[in-house]
């Protein structure tokens, strides 16, 4: 069982003051509502997906009647409890002027032919229903899927494990329309004036390889502190697989919504990209290094995947250059050239959310054996063997 | 095989595995083994080295996508010099569909040629038939032979392991 010790508490809230800190500079230095709640936004956004994206996990495997996920599955359980904490801060943002700062389309008083003719959808009072039902709908499944998770854990009777398959299939489909849609609430509506069909995959697609990466980074603290002995090289491979495949989709999207931009030459979606490669030239291309051609360098080999000292400063680049992803996403149409940046505040604030998060998850492994020792797949998964 | 070998075979996979874990104490030295199906841990029981062949795959996509752009990049800004919508000649984004293409492309038909070639499976290859059971449902397993001497106490490891079947080709 783990122990949310002294030690780590005190660690995680050290990491959530210096985040606190950094939002009184930015109050303090006068860096601006726009980039302040810029900054809460996308941190709160970030780290509330990798909680829907742990809880992903285990629904996806549990559909595929997988068994190797089984040793690791209690740690995508647990990033799970962050999803509410997540949606109370974004909703405080959005109620405490994050609509105003971050949205155009609030400002009612002028709205152009275009923002008009999306009135329909972008107002205030579809947003927030959008927004419960959205956290209604996570919250209640990811509990749903944990409690089940627990009782077949107990008593390791198939009937618990066939209601863990439904409501991990109700988990999924729920996640694949929800995620979209919410994409274009909270990150595309940022730029009202643009759109692309692509947007709400290429955003699932970026959570997802930093989800599964943040359970391997996840596992290997485990590790280090004991927890955990049963995973093996032949787990790390088969995410390292992840980390190394969904890197390449994600490429994959980020370039199919690019280049017909591109090609197409439209001036009402190219401003998109011309206002990034103009202003965010530097993040706009490390974006790319980063979350592409690092991962698919390093994790191109067998053996890379196997080990942990390549497998895990890869999953921590990954996390960065994700981060990196939606500050880009973000950052242009909300804050703008002149007052965006990456500075005490943006490093602070997210120190102090990974302090939360880590806080939030670690309690959530406190509340469940690690070892899932009853579920039917756990033999499987202790004898598992992956090829290539 | 140039030299002469001994075939075997066995009834089933589990005992293929026990029986190659007993002659490979014997110190028998396995040339190879057939098998109607994948057998699990059947590489690592008889200490099949990695394949080149991933090798073989990573030279040919990186020479295909090498070849892909700089055809392009050639044929666009000196061969057939074409203003398509004002897009620039030396046009990178355009250029990304087929260099994935030709890596893919040259990595497949390389790794496809170099097995053939290896392999011998040429237009107008025999198949080499070592025991017709071996093309139903039997698990093959062919060894060395050495001398007449060897050949004897090989065959007795094997009918000890469990084969059947044994038959010495000179």
């Amino acid at each position: 069982m783990f122990k949310l010790t002294k030690k780590l508490q005190t660690i995680g809230f050290a990491m959530v003051a210096i985040g606190l800190l950094a939002l009184a500079y930015g109050f303090i230095a006068g860096l601006g509502g726009d980039r302040i709640i810029a900054n809460l936004h996308l941190n709160g956004f970030y780290f509330m997906s990798l909680g829907l994206i742990g809880m992903f996990f285990v629904a996806v495997h549990a559909i595929a009647e997988s068994g190797w996920q089984v040793s690791m599955q209690r740690v995508g359980e647990a990033m799970s409890y962050f999803i509410p904490v997540g949606g109370i801060i974004m909703l405080l943002v959005f109620l405490f002027g994050g609509m105003h700062h971050l949205f155009e389309w609030t400002d009612e008083a002028h709205l152009d032919r275009i923002l008009l003719g999306k009135v329909a959808y972008l107002n205030q009072p579809f947003f927030y229903i959008r927004f419960a039902v959205f956290f209604a709908g996570w919250i209640l499944l990811a509990w749903m899927i944990r409690k089940t998770s627990r009782e077949l854990d107990i008593n390791g009777d198939k009937k618990y494990f066939n209601k863990l398959r439904k409501y991990s299939a109700f988990y999924v489909v729920f996640l694949a329309i929800t995620s979209v849609i919410s994409s274009w609430d909270w990150l595309m509506s940022i730029d009202a004036h643009w759109f692309s069909t692509l947007y709400g995959w290429y955003v699932f697609s970026s959570m997802l390889v930093t989800g599964f990466s943040v359970i391997v980074i996840f596992t290997f603290v485990l590790k280090k502190m004991g927890y955990m002995q049963h995973v093996n090289d032949e787990h790390i491979h088969d995410m390292a697989k992840y980390m190394f495949g969904l890197s390449i989709f994600w490429a994959y999207l980020w370039f199919s919504q690019y280049m017909l931009i591109w090609y197409a030459n439209i001036p009402e979606e190219t401003i998109y990209f011309y206002e990034r490669l103009k202003y965010f030239d530097t993040i706009f291309y490390m974006n790319l290094i980063v979350n592409f051609a690092i991962p698919f360098l390093l994790l191109m080999t067998r053996n890379s995947k196997r080990v942990f000292w390549v497998v895990v400063p890869v999953a921590v680049i990954i996390f960065i250059g994700h981060w990196i992803d939606l500050y880009q996403l973000i950052m242009p149409g909300a804050v703008g050239h002149e007052a965006a940046g990456i500075g005490f505040l943006e490093i602070g604030l997210t120190i102090g959310f990974i302090g939360l998060f880590m806080l939030v998850t670690f309690y959530g492994l406190s509340k469940a054996p690690l070892v899932p020792k009853n579920h039917p797949f756990y033999e499987e998964s202790l004898h598992y063997h992956t090829n290539y | 095989m140039n030299n002469s070998y001994i075939t075997a075979y066995y009834y089933d996979e589990e005992e293929l595995l026990e029986g190659i874990r007993q002659i490979k104490e014997k110190g028998v030295e396995i040339l190879d083994v057939m098998t109607p199906f994948p057998v699990h841990g059947l590489d690592k029981a008889i200490g099949l080295r990695r394949s080149r062949l991933t090798r073989v795959a990573f030279w040919g996509g990186t020479i295909g996508a090498l070849i892909g752009f700089l055809f392009q990049a050639w044929v666009f800004t000196q061969a057939y010099v074409i203003n398509f919508g004002g897009k620039p000649f030396f046009a990178v984004p355009s250029f990304m569909p087929v260099t994935f293409e030709m890596a893919v492309l040259f990595s497949a038909f390389s790794m496809v040629l170099a097995f053939l070639i290896y392999f011998k499976l040429g237009p107008g290859a025999k198949p080499i038939i070592y025991d017709e059971r071996s093309t139903d449902d039997r698990f093959l397993l062919i060894v060395k032979a050495g001398d007449a001497d060897e050949t004897k106490n090989i065959e007795k490891a094997l009918s000890q392991a469990g084969a059947e079947g044994i038959k010495h080709k000179a």
